[in-house]
């Protein structure tokens, strides 16, 4: 079923749609709550509460938007208000994770590369847990921005739309975490010295 | 020249593909003469493929969470 299908049914109020749009979107709107709330429990009332605001303001909808950025909106609002609302999990201070200079602008301590390539690391289910449990401490702000931008693979403009920022902004967070995630892998990754 | 602080500041544009031709130009001689910015580099593209694939797609959402979503709509809408 095409989009413009899709909305004439959920604003006529027909069920069937509901179910089709699930079925077309809802595993992906799922993941990315889930990766938001890193608790599969959360995440599934998180989409619940999100499928009854759009079937809420599907009118307000406008026809030459796209479907899935304003299902992303809302799923992220949705997700954040419930972890918003729960005990906060310890995030890093991303400053203290992102590269220091000398005055002459070279690193202080030089990069090296990682022993694995990230085919041979993701093998692991061990390493695998820990890519995830690495992005889960990165800052709220700056998670969402990745989980939307580097795996749900959405473009600048399009995370930005969803997030209410600049494209500016999601381009600045974007970078400070994926420096900040790469110095929590490199933990684990670097060679022993 | 540009020294490190400068190639890592703008290292996103740089593994996207969206400097101009000249400035990429400065950047490849910086990354030819770099061991740590060459590192640094390979590793933060290590650390996009990772973060894509650490987080597998859901490939079907579970059926009883389609009709506990389903049922929730029925009881919202106006003539339920």
């Amino acid at each position: 079923m095409n989009d413009t299908t899709l909305v004439a049914g959920l604003r006529a109020g027909d069920t069937a749609a509901f179910e089709d749009l699930l079925r077309q979107y809802g595993a992906r709107l799922l993941r990315l709550a889930r990766r938001i709330l890193m608790s599969d429990e959360d995440a599934n009332d998180a989409l619940q509460d999100a499928m009854v605001a759009v079937f809420k303001s599907v009118g307000k909808f406008e026809s030459n938007s796209s479907l899935l950025t304003w299902l992303h909106r809302i799923v992220v609002n949705a997700s954040l208000m419930k972890l918003r609302s729960k005990k906060r999990h310890e995030e890093i201070d991303i400053e203290d994770y992102l590269p220091r200079f000398q005055e002459d602008g070279h690193q202080v301590e030089p990069s090296r590369p990682w022993t694995e390539s990230a085919e041979s690391m993701l093998e692991r289910d061990e390493l695998r847990a820990q890519v995830r449990a690495a992005i889960d401490r990165l800052p709220e702000t700056h998670r969402v921005v990745l989980q939307l931008r580097d795996i749900e693979e959405m473009s600048t403009e399009e995370t930005a739309d969803i997030l209410g920022i600049s494209a500016n902004a999601v381009k600045i967070r974007l970078h400070r975490a994926r420096q900040a995630l790469r110095a929590l892998l490199d933990e684990h990754m670097r060679p022993a010295t | 020249m540009i020294v490190c602080r400068e190639v890592i500041a703008f290292l996103d544009d740089y593994v996207a593909g969206e400097l101009a031709i000249e400035r990429r130009a400065i950047f490849d001689r910086h990354l030819s003469l770099c061991d740590s910015c060459v590192a640094y580099l390979a590793t933060y593209r290590e650390t996009i493929r990772l973060a894509r694939a650490a987080s597998p797609a859901i490939e079907d959402l579970p059926p009883d969470l389609i009709t506990a979503i389903v049922a929730t709509i029925t009881r919202n809408s106006p003539g339920a």
